[in-house]
């Protein structure tokens, strides 16, 4: 995933400049002290991400603090508690720019925990 | 003590810290990047019912397990039952039972043998569950479970529990909420029976509630015949 | 080469049949973008019926394939030029119907985009992995089969060739029989008779399709075939048909002796609704007496009634895969032998199954892919049967 740096650097610089007007607008929810380096996270999140999943599934570790459900409940919108509901949300701002499909939400909620009600939707 | 032996000693002691100050970060990293501990094979997790408690039309497991694992319930023949009530009739005597049904969690499990990407399998406590990412769908495990416990996800699912993720296109079935176990929890089903007709518990600890139980009263598996060893016990039947 | 029609003609009428199998091919694809978009939901299978007719179409296109190539070994390992001439064409059917059929299983699939984690991630226990393996296997063992017979400074591999590949669909078709005779609980399955039944019925359905396609190709060519061998070979048709009714009728025997399957077996032969009249009068009369009839009752046999039987043994064939497979589902599984059952999952009671128009999209694009792989391998390339009798003409 290394491709395109200077677009993703340019992401992280807030400059006004017309080459990155375009740049995605991302509602990064409460945000604060992620887990690791942000720009960090730009290029490996997927790769943790996957590392964490089968830690969960297999093995069971559950609140670790690479999981996606600790990821939702800092990233989720504040306003819709979600990462995936707006085009401006968390995970979609960005893979809409970078044209990169993410099926996760096909099965994981996007919502943090605290916003789930059972029987609410289907 | 001669000179050789101080070197030597001093030499150990280096090492030695060395040593310790290399690996005690690695151990130190490795609790915090795992929040809990990885799950175990001296714990094998398992259930006994007792039929005798468990009355018919009562639907309480069956609910609690919905809203726990976020299911529709049992209005459409291509809904997911993670557990079902079965009411059953011995045909000769014309006994009645009831008692919940679903993934025995065996030992020996044909779902498991049978996945072919290898989705399908046993966690080291026992525990039978379906790894969704790769999962494809076919349906054989279905086909294969002498319990008909599993079900096959026919359409998109939204506003899934966030410890519950599942999707269209892959199969599941009662994972014994292993996410609540790893919090500590029991299963929703169990916690939900007012009867207490659901006893959870580790078949491997000599002195857990659900051990004493088997070892003195009466119970049996669902087809014990297939020699499947199930981690689910019924008594009364 | 005389009387031909214009060739024109024959053009316009080999892009007409190749316009009708794109066409269907279409349709199947518009089929498994529904599947895939609503879900198996519109499809008729459920949690109960889990295999449906896409299951059908693909385990006969497969079982065929496999079958069909009988008359390359029969050329190839027993020797007999009268086969070995054929040993092309039943190779070319093979392929088309092995990639047929794997692709209707493989569309059917609940995550399809995922297929490439059960070429990664092989569970060495499944026998749905090994056939895997034995599936892609045999496509590749066929092609350099062909391409040794085909291609002259190859042929000195024929037979080394001819015999990987007899030796990989008995494999094959064994694994296939598996994918059932592994199921432990099913009352209808998880028999060892299984994987032999398959392969005997491979036979009859392989050599009946090959009759089918031989027919045309010589129909189309203004071709006859001679007489001696269409009556070799229609012995052979009627002998595996035999055969494979044997096979079936000690199947259900050994269950009608079982006290604890006389239940399954009453539905399946006698008061299971759809399922009895499928079995008794598509399956045995439709595709195995009439056809027996038209081979060996004097005065019948030629080569229209060869090509009437052979039609009507795989309409038997589909017939009896309806009923194996679907009507196995249907019967409910015995969980508490000795006890009635019932409960809000289908315990106890006989599954309903109304096959989707999906269903039947895929499993007719399936037909589609078989047809055109054939259509056009037969224009461009030299598939017909190359009798000496007719090489002197």
């Amino acid at each position: 995933m290394q491709r395109r740096p200077s677009l993703l650097l340019g992401l992280c610089l807030t400059l006004a400049s017309a080459a990155l007007s375009a740049a995605p607008q991302i509602d990064i929810g409460k945000g604060g002290q992620c887990v690791e380096e942000t720009s960090w996270m730009r290029k490996n999140h997927m790769n943790v991400l996957k590392h964490q999943r089968d830690e969960v599934v297999y093995k069971g570790v559950r609140d670790a603090k690479h999981s996606l459900k600790t990821c939702i409940e800092c990233h989720a919108s504040v306003k819709d508690d979600s990462v995936s509901a707006r085009a401006d949300s968390f995970c979609v701002a960005c893979h809409a720019y970078q044209a990169v499909k993410i099926d996760c939400f096909e099965c994981h909620a996007n919502k943090r925990k605290s916003a789930w009600v059972s029987g609410g939707g289907q | 003590m001669s000179e050789m032996d101080i070197k030597r000693r001093n030499f150990l002691k280096t090492s030695l810290g060395t040593a310790a100050l290399s690996i005690a970060p690695g151990i130190l990293l490795f609790d915090v990047a795992h929040g809990t501990a990885a799950v175990s094979a001296a714990v094998r997790w398992g259930m006994l019912i007792d039929t005798a408690n468990c009355r018919e039309g009562c639907n309480d497991c069956v609910t609690a397990c919905n809203r726990e694992n976020g299911l529709r319930g049992a209005n459409s023949t291509t809904n997911a039952q993670w557990i079902r009530k079965i009411d059953i009739k011995e045909v000769s005597t014309g006994r009645q039972v009831s008692l919940p049904m679903m993934c025995q969690h065996c030992a020996h499990p044909p779902c498991v043998d049978v996945c072919p990407t290898g989705a399908s399998f046993k966690r080291a406590d026992g525990i039978v569950l379906v790894d969704r990412h790769r999962c494809i769908g076919c349906r054989y495990c279905m086909m294969a479970c002498p319990y008909k416990a599993r079900s096959f996800v026919h359409e998109a699912v939204t506003d899934q529990n966030p410890d519950v993720p599942r999707g269209k296109g892959t199969v599941e079935s009662c994972s014994l909420c292993v996410h609540r176990i790893d919090a500590g929890l029991k299963p929703a089903c169990a916690e939900s029976c007012t009867n207490k007709a659901i006893l959870f518990g580790d078949l491997n600890d000599p002195a857990s509630e659900i051990s004493k139980k088997i070892r003195s009263v009466a119970s049996v598996q669902v087809r014990a015949d297939l020699g499947l060893d199930t981690g689910v016990r019924y008594q009364g039947l | 080469m005389s009387a031909h029609p214009p060739m024109y003609f024959k053009n316009r009428l080999y892009y007409a049949l190749l316009a009708a199998g794109g066409l269907v091919a279409m349709v199947g694809a518009y089929g498994v973008y529904m599947m895939e978009h609503h879900g198996h939901v519109i499809t008729g299978m459920n949690n109960q019926i889990v295999w449906g007719v896409p299951h059908v179409f693909a385990i006969f296109l497969i079982v065929a394939a496999s079958g069909v190539l009988n008359v390359a070994s029969i050329g190839s390992v027993f020797g007999k030029t009268l086969y070995k001439a054929r040993a092309p064409l039943a190779s070319l059917l093979s392929i088309a119907m092995l990639a047929g059929g794997l692709t209707v299983l493989m569309l059917d699939l609940g995550r399809p985009d995922r297929v490439i984690v059960a070429a990664t991630n092989m569970n060495l226990t499944s026998v749905f992995a090994w056939n895997v393996v034995l599936y892609s296997g045999m496509f590749s063992l066929v092609v350099l089969y062909l391409w040794t017979m085909m291609e002259r400074r190859m042929n000195p591999y024929t037979v080394a060739a001819g015999f990987a590949v007899f030796a990989w669909r008995f494999i094959l078709t064994t694994g296939t029989g598996l994918i059932f005779a592994f199921l432990t609980a099913r009352q209808a399955y998880g028999s060892a008779l299984l994987p032999p039944m398959f392969i005997v019925l491979s036979f009859a359905w392989g050599l009946a399709v090959f009759h089918l396609v031989q027919t045309v190709l010589y129909a189309w060519n203004d071709k006859q075939l001679d007489p001696l061998i269409s009556q070799r070979k229609k012995n052979l048709l009627g002998i595996f048909v035999i055969a494979s009714l044997y096979m079936v009728a000690m199947y259900h025997l050994t269950n009608l002796y079982f006290a604890q399957q006389k239940g399954f077996e009453r539905f399946i032969l006698l008061d299971g609704g759809v399922f009895p009249t499928l079995f008794w009068w598509a399956y045995v009369v439709l595709g195995n007496i009439i056809p027996l009839l038209l081979i060996y009752a004097p005065g019948l046999g030629k080569t229209r009634c060869v090509f009437a039987a052979s039609a009507l043994i795989v309409l038997g064939a589909f017939a009896f895969l309806y009923v194996f497979i679907i009507g196995g589902q249907a019967y409910p599984l015995a969980i508490f032998p000795g006890y009635q059952a019932s409960s809000s999952f289908g315990d106890g009671q006989i599954a309903a199954y109304s096959p989707s128009v999906h269903e039947f999209m895929l499993g007719f694009g399936g037909l589609a892919i078989a047809f055109i792989t054939t259509t056009v391998s037969v224009r461009v390339l030299n598939f017909m049967p190359q009798d000496k009798h007719y090489i002197t003409d």
